[in-house]
This record gives structure tokens, C-alpha cells and sequence, in this order.
């Protein structure tokens, strides 16, 4: 991997080296209260020029603690209030509640590797990778889809943008698609179907909550996935510290007072409370817009929020109800000290389309992230029945 | 003893043994590619009160569809002329996903060979399935999605003239839903031909459940968001469902016994009238709790409440069956208790009641297992299944009032 980093690297500094245009000024953001803007850049959230995606003005990035795994693809995320509309409001547990106006973006890409176009390297962790400052340097990383999620009078909107091959805009696709490309790492090549999911795809897991009537919303920005560094282009500062700090956000309590999962991001061999921390953050975030008391899996009574105490709804030693194929013929969600025992190990570590969890976002196992909750399982003690 | 007890609601690891090798799938070589983004189009672009139609044809879809808009009508020109082929899905864990909408009718088309389930509507209100097909064309295989017909914790569910064949779990499948008919469907070549599980008020009849491993379940299942009660199932014929369980290993219904006519397990008041059973190899009616379902050692929370009662069976037809029960501890009992050649009676009861509501050694009249047309036999696991016998027929001598029928303004 670090070979296929450093090759597409210097890629990079080559054709940097030979791009003539300057840096694109930062574009004006636009709240846009109706209908479905087809190109991205209606937006002026992101904006292409002289080989960088640069932010819009006043576009804030921020990351997660522990992210969604997406098939190894990087994340930059985007949040923008309209001046007027005020800050969001605090909420300890769910989503905070953004005021009318509010857009949020979030950009898949990858960075480069030597073959061709098509050929993207896979880096671990929901990073950042080539983001510096305000910009994304598109020598070194191959866009592919960014999601937009807008707060309109109505509620949230989810649209779905891919990027063309030019990589100087993206294009509305509600039907969403397939985007083939070749996943390159130390251990070889490896084909990667990746899948933009439909707008009624995103409701599967952005409507966190299926008994308010409310839809879609936003998962990420919650206190205890916000609370962690982000290294702004002036200086380190917690996320939720700076965006009260900036008008963003309204009543939150200092972080030290907010919840806060762990920011784990592939590190590994783990053991302890760190290992339980980050395999309770790794569910939360990657299981629980679904599986929650209220959400589209509560069907299953198996809830994965960061807050569930331990017991049969956490998934130890619960029986599973609808998994169909999804059981591998195991016979507990969670086994105490065997994960090969274990449903979770399982469908995890599936990419078949009716066992694979989650069920949407990812073609591809997550190496780091079957062997960090097998290693959480095989940790506990006790056993089943 | 314990041999006895998987053998009599584990019957899985048998059957796969038995189970024979699958068909070949429908060959899609000839069907059209380029319908399916016009239909994912139209799915979200709907509006409600719109229909959609789906033009006689054979097309090949390789995502899930999915639906969020209410009140919208998906109809195609017939469950044999509009076909719906999942068999090169690459993406979506069911063929069409339809969640949060009040009001939906999927009528006249066939939905084929999906990866995972093949049509399931979640938390949504007034939905009307009627003449739809839902197929694993290769046959009951173990590797074939789970459920067929999916409405989940939805209200008002209509499901009539639907076929369902070769579900690895249940081809109709209601769970946790209120006010429920399943009617003039066939269900055939599934582990569970029609299931109602955790359903509140929910009417079953004029079916046809054949050649399933079991025909007709009636569960309530713990760690559920919803318990159920209240089902009638009537007028259904229930015959041959003799087929090895192809069920996976750790789901409820791997543990349902090849021929099986109607299983309840764990659920109350449920009656069961003018049903036909024939030729259901071990036993055309199966009481159970969920002390012998297989689910009984962890995990139950403690409102759950494991045991079947307020049950009325009266005024079925039962005819053959019970002669080759499925298992060698079963056939074992059959021999010992009813001779070579003999029958296990229609109706096989695990023997379990709830000691805490007994009175003077009964269960109060409002709770009891009724039984008026067949001869039960009593397996009593209770005991490690120590001593089953024919229940004293006493026992089982009762009435219920019957079950209001489900009223549905669909």
C-alpha cells in the first residue's frame, strides 16, 4: 500500500507542476429551497478549478470520531448554515437540530494509484487523505460521489451527485449507479463495484427514526460522533468547542461535558476498555442508524446505539429472527468468547448482497473492522447456553 | 431424553441430509436490461396517488427497487406475464423495499429468484398484495432468500391470490403487524408456507399450503418490539408438506419438523376450524411453547410470555399423515405407542403449561387448549419427554368464543 501511496504521489507532483491555472476563488454557498439542482456546483459548497476541490465560503469540514466504513473511500465533509438562519441546536444523543437552510455534503473519493484511471488506492480509515487546509488536491485523488443533504421547509433532502470522469462537476443521480474501479493496496488488485446508492436508499439508513414521520436526517452529527480534534487550516480544535465558537452550534456544553466515542481508525491489536470503546464506537456508527430502538432494524430487537447496556439486545447470545441466509448457519448473534461462533463475524465479513451488514455502503469487507469486533467478541468471557 | 426434544423440534439437521440437490434457475439470457432504470425512475419520482404499470415482459433487474411515497398502486399485466427476474441483482437485500407509506397495492406481476427476501414492506399502513408471484424458479434450496411476502410491523395487510414458492424461510411471511388477512394465496415448496408471526388480529384462510416443510405457523417469538395474539386460520388446505427443512440453522424455522400441517408456537388465542389436512407426515397440527422451540436456554425478556394458550381446534378434516414423522426418536414413538404400521394422532402438543395461572391443577377455562375434532398426543418434555401418551381427552374437551373476523376497508 505505502508503495502504491508513494507512486501516486508522485503522479501528483508531476502534473502539479504542470498546471498552469490558479486556485479557483471559494464559491458562494447557496441554499436552494426547491426542486433538484442538477449539477453540484448549483450548490457552491465545493468548487473545481485549477486542479483543487476547494470549499465554499464559509463551508465548514468537519470528520467523525470512528466513521462509516465505505469501501475504504476517503470522506470530506461539509457543513453550511445560511448566515441568517442561526445556529443548530444541541441534542446530547440525536442528530443536532439544524435550522432551515442547512447543507451538508459529504464527498467519497480515493486517492490515485499508477494503471490508469480507474486505478484507486486503498488507504484505511474514514480519513481524510490529500485534504489540506480548504482543498482537495484532484492530481492525487479520483472524485467519486457527493451526497447532499439539504434541510428544506419540509424536512431533509437526500441527492445523490456523481462525479464525471473530468472531474470538473458532478451530476444529479437520483437513480444512483455503479462506478467500477480497481482497488489497489500492497496485497494486489482488486475489482471494487462501487454502488451510489438511490435516494430512496439513502432513507434506508438516514431515517434514523421510522416512528417520528420526520425522514431523512442527518447521522453523523451527533455530539458523540463530533467530539473529537479536527485539524482546521488555523490550528487543532475540538469540533464541537469550534462550532459553538463559530455560530454553528447553540447551548452545547463544553466537550469534556459532551458524549464521545472513540476515534478509532484501524489501529490494531487493541485490548481492555480501548478495544471495548472502539468496538462499541465501530457498531455505533457503522449499525445503529438501523439498528436502534427506533429505527428501520428495530424489526430484529437487536440495537447497536452507543448507549445499549450489554445483554440480548446488544446481541449476546440473542437468536436471530428474519436473517435468512444472513445466519451462516450460526446460531447467536454474539457468541462470548468465540467470534467464528458468532452471526455478527459473519455478516460482516460477507459481501453477498442478503447476508452482507450493513446492507448498504459497501462492497467490499472491511479487513480491519471484522478482525477488530472478532477480537471485541473473543474477548468476552461466559459462552451461550 | 434430550434426543427426543431436537429431534421433535429440530429436525433440521435430518432433513438437509435428505434434502436434494436444486433445479437449474430460469435462464434470463432473453430478457430485457434496459427496463429496470425506467421502473427505479418512476419508483422515485412517484407521486402519491399514482400507478405505476409494468408492461407484460421479462426484465432483469440488478439493484433492489425501492418505494417511499404513499399511496401508490404497482401493477403489472399478470403474476405469469409480468416477470420481475432478481437472478443478476448485484446490490439490495430485497427485491422491492417498501418502508413508511400509508397506503400501497402490488398487484399482477412476479418477482423472481432475489438474493434475499423478495418483496418486504416495513412500518406502513393499508398494504394490499393480490395476485402477485414470488418465486425461487431453481426450488427449495437452502441457498434461496428467506422470505417471500414480507409485510413487517405494518397495519392493515391485505394479501390474496398470491403464490409463493421456494422461501429458505417463510414464502408469506406477516410479522408484527395488526389486522392481517392472508387468503386464496398458495404457498408451496418454502420451509414455512405462510407464517404469522407476532401479529395482533390476523385471519387466515382459503389458502393452499402444500409440499412446505411446514404449512401454516402461527408464532410468537421473544426480544421482538411487538408480542402477538389473535389469529383464526380456516378453510385452508393443508396437505403434503412433507419437504426436508432447507432452513438455515439458527433461524426459528429451522426447527419446524418435515411435515408439519399447522404449528403454533407460543401464541395465544388462536383458533383453527374447517381446515383439510392430508398426508402431513408427522403431524397435522403442532402446539408448541417455546420451551421446545429450540429458543428456550437464553435471552428472553421477561414479559415474554412462553406458552401457547386460549387455542380452539374444532371442526377440521384430518385425513392420513402422522405415519412417518420426521426423525428417528419421533418414528421410534410412533412404533412404541401406535404399532408398525401406526398413526401419530392429528394433533402433537410438547405438554407444557403455565404452572403460575394453574387452579386446582387446570388452567383457568379462559386459557385453555381446546380440541374437539382429533386425539392429541402429549410428548411431555416437561418431564424430558419421559412418558408421552394420548392426552386425556378431558383435557382438551372445551370451547372458546370464536374470534371476531378481521374487517379490513382496503
Amino acid at each position: 500500500m505505502i508503495r502504491s501511496l508513494i507512486a501516486s504521489l508522485f503522479v501528483s507532483a508531476l502534473l502539479c507542476a504542470c498546471a498552469q491555472e490558479a486556485p479557483p476563488e471559494p464559491p458562494q454557498p447557496t441554499f436552494i429551497a426547491e426542486g433538484r439542482p442538477v449539477s453540484l456546483s448549483d450548490w457552491g459548497q465545493l468548487g473545481v478549478g485549477g486542479g483543487e476541490l476547494v470549499l465554499g465560503d464559509s463551508v465548514t469540514p468537519y470528520q467523525l470520531a470512528t466513521g462509516l466504513f465505505t469501501d475504504y473511500a476517503q470522506k470530506l465533509r461539509t457543513v453550511w448554515i445560511p448566515a441568517e438562519a442561526g445556529p443548530a441546536g444541541y441534542d446530547p444523543e440525536g442528530a443536532f437540530d439544524f435550522p432551515v437552510g442547512t447543507v451538508i455534503t459529504k464527498t467519497f473519493y480515493y486517492p490515485r494509484a499508477a494503471g490508469g484511471p480507474g486505478y484507486v488506492a486503498r488507504v484505511d480509515g474514514d480519513g481524510m487523505a490529500h485534504f489540506d487546509e480548504r482543498r482537495l488536491d484532484l492530481e492525487a485523488v479520483r472524485l467519486v460521489e457527493t451526497r447532499v443533504l439539504v434541510r428544506r421547509e419540509a424536512g431533509w433532502e437526500a441527492l445523490p451527485y456523481i462525479w464525471n470522469a473530468e472531474q470538473t462537476d458532478a451530476t444529479l443521480a437520483r437513480a444512483g449507479g455503479f462506478v467500477d474501479m480497481i482497488l489497489v493496496s500492497e496485497a494486489g488488485e482488486e475489482a471494487l463495484g462501487y454502488v451510489v446508492p438511490n435516494v430512496n436508499q439513502c432513507a434506508g439508513c438516514h431515517e434514523t427514526d421510522t416512528t417520528d414521520g420526520l425522514g431523512v436526517r442527518p447521522i453523523g452529527p451527533r455530539a458523540r460522533h463530533m467530539n473529537t480534534d479536527f485539524e482546521y487550516f488555523d490550528g487543532v480544535a475540538n469540533q464541537i468547542d469550534h462550532w459553538s465558537e463559530q455560530g454553528l452550534l447553540a447551548d452545547a456544553p463544553a466537550a469534556e461535558a459532551a458524549p464521545r466515542n472513540v476515534a478509532w481508525r484501524g489501529e490494531l491489536p487493541l485490548a481492555g476498555e480501548a478495544l471495548d470503546r472502539a468496538a462499541r464506537a465501530y457498531l455505533d456508527i457503522n449499525c445503529s442508524h438501523c439498528h436502534s430502538r427506533t429505527g428501520p432494524a428495530d424489526t430484529s430487537g437487536l440495537y447497536l446505539e452507543a448507549h445499549e447496556p450489554t445483554g440480548p439486545h446488544l446481541g449476546v447470545c440473542k437468536l436471530p429472527i428474519a436473517a435468512g441466509r444472513g445466519t451462516g448457519n450460526r446460531r447467536y448473534d454474539i457468541v462470548p468468547g468465540a467470534s467464528e461462533d458468532s452471526i455478527f463475524t459473519y455478516r460482516l465479513a460477507s459481501v453477498e448482497a442478503d447476508v452482507m451488514m450493513p446492507e448498504l455502503g459497501r462492497a467490499l469487507q472491511h479487513d480491519e473492522g471484522v478482525a477488530l469486533i472478532a477480537a471485541w467478541i473473543d474477548a468476552m468471557s461466559g459462552g451461550c447456553g | 431424553m434430550k434426543h427426543f426434544k431436537i429431534a421433535l423440534m429440530g429436525a433440521s439437521l435430518f432433513a438437509l441430509a435428505a434434502c436434494g440437490g436444486p433445479e437449474e434457475s430460469r435462464d434470463v439470457s432473453g430478457f430485457d436490461r434496459e427496463y429496470q432504470n425506467t421502473l427505479m425512475n418512476a419508483l422515485l419520482d412517484a407521486q402519491p396517488g399514482d400507478v405505476i404499470e409494468i408492461p407484460a415482459g421479462e426484465f432483469i433487474f440488478e439493484r433492489g427497487l425501492s418505494l417511499t411515497v404513499d399511496d401508490v398502486t404497482l401493477r403489472g399485466a399478470g403474476m405469469d406475464e409480468t416477470i420481475l427476474s432478481f437472478a443478476e441483482q448485484r446490490q439490495g437485500a430485497e427485491g422491492l423495499l417498501v418502508s413508511g407509506v400509508e397506503g400501497f397495492t402490488l398487484e399482477n406481476l412476479a418477482f423472481e429468484d432475489t438474493v434475499g427476501d423478495s418483496v418486504k414492506i416495513s412500518d406502513s399502513t393499508d398494504v394490499v398484495i393480490r395476485d402477485v408471484r414470488v418465486e425461487w424458479t431453481n426450488g427449495p434450496s437452502t441457498d434461496n432468500g428467506a422470505y417471500g411476502l414480507y409485510p413487517v410491523q405494518s397495519t392493515n395487510v391485505l394479501i390474496e391470490g398470491a403464490v409463493a414458492i421456494g422461501a429458505s424461510d417463510a414464502g408469506i411471511y406477516v410479522g408484527q403487524s395488526e389486522n392481517v388477512i392472508v387468503r386464496n394465496s398458495r404457498a408451496e415448496y418454502n420451509v414455512a408456507g405462510i407464517e404469522i408471526e407476532n401479529c395482533n388480529n390476523a385471519d387466515v384462510y382459503g389458502n393452499v399450503a402444500t409440499n412446505n416443510t411446514g404449512g401454516i405457523l402461527i408464532f410468537n417469538m421473544p426480544n421482538l418490539p411487538r408480542p402477538g395474539a389473535g389469529t383464526r386460520v380456516f378453510d385452508n388446505d393443508v396437505f403434503e408438506n412433507n419437504t426436508g427443512n432447507f432452513g438455515h440453522a439458527g433461524t426459528p424455522v429451522a426447527s419446524v419438523p418435515a411435515g408439519s400441517g399447522i404449528l403454533i408456537n407460543s401464541n395465544d388465542d388462536v383458533e383453527i376450524f374447517n381446515n383439510r389436512l392430508r398426508d402431513n407426515r408427522t403431524a397435522h397440527v403442532i402446539i408448541s411453547s417455546l420451551y421446545t422451540s429450540g429458543y428456550e436456554d437464553l435471552g428472553v425478556t421477561e414479559d415474554f410470555d412462553p406458552y401457547p394458550e386460549t387455542i380452539y381446534i374444532h371442526d377440521n378434516q384430518y385425513e392420513g399423515g402422522g405415519g412417518n414423522p420426521d426423525g428417528l426418536e419421533l418414528q421410534a414413538l410412533r412404533v412404541a405407542l401406535f404399532g408398525p404400521t401406526g398413526r401419530l394422532p392429528g394433533v402433537l402438543w410438547d405438554g407444557y403449561m403455565d404452572e403460575d395461572k394453574m387452579v386446582d391443577g387446570a388452567l383457568p377455562d379462559d386459557l385453555r387448549l381446546c380440541v374437539t375434532d382429533a386425539e392429541v398426543l402429549n410428548a411431555d418434555a416437561p418431564n424430558g419427554f419421559s412418558s408421552p401418551q394420548l392426552a386425556d381427552a378431558a383435557l382438551f374437551d372445551c370451547t372458546h368464543e370464536p374470534r371476531p373476523a378481521v374487517e379490513l376497508d382496503l
